[in-house]
């Protein structure tokens, strides 16, 4: 074989691959973009928004208090064994409270609310799509972004954030329960090195930390990759009752994947503007 | 049956020249057709040779790769999302598998297209949609509150044809409305079916491969073969036609 030939085989892509990727990358963004829209002109499904509230909000809140409390606490137990080493358990508090707010609150929440509201979207869309309920809808005139995928895509930007909240909240209080029941500290001390190390990265608007700041600024982003993504597979769902499976599989898939990457991203930005600024 | 109907009145749908391919593969082969006001045409196929993608492209849910569907004269391939939207309004669907909302109660199906329009009372809509279903003979007070997975897939079907009907539509479309069904529920369905014809008056397409319910309720039949229209005439014509697919199809 001549070496050009080789060489060229090298970078052979399947092209079929290749641009259906393109073209699931665009309409991913064409979807964005029309629920950005539809979420901000009339008609407004309201009601739909708030019943979404509820399901993928309230729904959630067992499951991120759960989460939170056990991630806390496994948090301080961790740290507390290397701490001793140094005699240095009294900045336990910080460790959970910085690791909580910065990273482990807005993630774990996002991938928890991923998987549970996300396959639930992703699965109800789906079987909607494979009875031609999406169908019947645009045959009736309502656009089904706007009456499916807005009310789920605000629901989420809503909600994720204060479910945020709540799982900072109770992680910082898991690691207050082992620090102070099996390690000794005071509820005082705790507390304190918590609000230290939140202030240690300075203030934006004077009052807010920029670690809380970026700490919210993130589940915003994850409500709309969850919703997007989970609604996405959904509508795209084809054959059947298989087809829902695989729908809810890949939305759940993909949404964590992206709320990972997207992760990574936000916080970069983060330390660029906020931080070093 | 053919009385009135043929060339005499307006046209309500046609396709013209319509091509429709996907990537590799032709789906409809330049197939023109027309509709007449009041006359009910079905269109018998194989499965596969593209007879729901007719409905689907004179709802503007497809969009035709060349030719053009006229919904009362205007081409909805090439109207504004707007106005395919208020096209779609005069038309009622009735879907294969019924496809109501199992969210939502017979009700609340029913009058979905009337509560999105925003223009009429609740006390309105509630008057339209106890017509409606009381029109496809069912007793509004029982099945209104009920889930529609609570129904038989007759009682679907039927609220399916009262949620396609609220609205008062000129024209039907019908996905195999006979599909599924035992022989006794078919004949009820052509019944309805016919009813609406000599009811309302409206218009309709039937796409289906049930050649007897076909023959029951049609004024003329068209037979799609691999995407092209290999016949299209009255009931009896079709049975006299000497055509090999025809008489193949018919066997």
């Amino acid at each position: 074989m001549p070496p050009s030939d080789t060489k060229r085989s090298l970078f052979i892509v399947p092209k079929g691959l290749l641009t259906r990727w393109a073209l699931l990358t665009q309409e991913y963004f064409v979807l964005l973009w029309r629920t950005m829209a539809a979420s901000v002109t009339r008609p407004l499904y309201v009601r739909d928004a708030t019943v979404q509230m509820d399901v993928i909000g309230v729904g959630s809140i067992g499951i991120v208090v759960l989460t939170g409390l056990f991630t806390g606490m496994v948090l301080a137990l961790q740290s507390a064994v290397e701490m001793k080493q140094f005699g240095a358990t009294i900045y336990i508090g910080r460790l959970v409270g910085a690791s909580t707010v910065r990273e482990l609150g807005p993630v774990l929440t996002a991938l928890m609310v991923a998987g549970r509201a996300g396959s639930g979207m992703a699965a109800e869309l789906g079987a909607m799509r494979v009875t031609q309920q999406i169908d019947a809808l645009e045959t009736m005139g309502v656009d089904p972004i706007r009456k499916l995928v807005a009310p789920r895509y605000v629901a989420c930007l809503l909600m994720l954030p204060i479910l945020t909240i709540i799982m900072d909240v109770v992680a910082v209080f898991g690691g207050l329960l082992i620090a102070t029941l099996k390690l000794g500290l005071t509820v005082d001390l705790y507390i304190r090195s918590v609000w230290v190390t939140l202030a240690e990265t300075g203030f934006i608007f004077r009052y807010v930390p920029i670690d809380l700041f970026g700490g919210m600024l993130k589940p915003l982003v994850f409500g709309g990759v969850i919703a997007i993504t989970s609604c996405f597979y959904g509508l795209r769902a084809t054959g059947g009752t298989e087809g829902v499976g695989r729908a809810t599989t890949r939305a759940v898939v993909a949404s964590s994947i992206l709320i990972l990457a997207t992760d990574y991203f936000v916080t970069q930005l983060l330390i660029t503007f906020l931080v070093e600024s | 049956m053919s009385e009135g109907v043929n060339g005499s009145g307006g046209v309500a749908a046609e396709l013209r020249d319509v091509v429709l391919a996907f990537d590799d593969h032709t789906v409809l082969d330049d197939v023109s057709l027309k509709l007449f006001e009041g006359e009910t045409l079905s269109v018998l196929g194989g499965s596969g040779a593209g007879k729901s993608t007719i409905l689907r492209l004179v709802l503007g849910l497809l969009a035709p790769t060349a030719g053009e569907i006229l919904v009362n004269g205007r081409d909805i391939g090439r109207a504004s999302n707007a106005e395919v939207l208020a096209m779609r309004k005069e038309m009622g669907m009735v879907f294969q598998g019924a496809a109501l909302f199992d969210s939502l109660s017979v009700d609340e199906n029913v009058a979905f297209a009337l509560r999105e329009d925003g223009g009429f009372s609740e006390a309105e809509i509630e008057v339209r949609v106890r017509e409606a279903l009381e029109f496809v003979d069912l007793d509004a007070e029982r099945v209104g509150p009920l889930l529609p997975a609570e129904l038989s897939g007759g009682m679907q079907k039927r609220v399916g044809v009262a949620r396609a009907i609220v609205d008062r539509p000129a024209m039907l479309l019908y996905d195999e409305p006979t599909s599924g069904l035992d022989p006794i529920t078919t004949r009820t369905i052509n019944e309805l079916i016919r009813k609406l014809q000599t009811g309302l008056g409206v218009s309709s397409i039937v796409v289906t491969h049930d050649i007897k319910s076909a023959f029951r309720i049609s004024h003329r039949v068209a037979l799609l073969s691999a995407g092209k229209i290999v016949f299209i005439g009255t009931p009896e014509e079709m049975t006299a036609s000497e055509h090999e697919y025809v008489g193949e199809f018919l066997r």
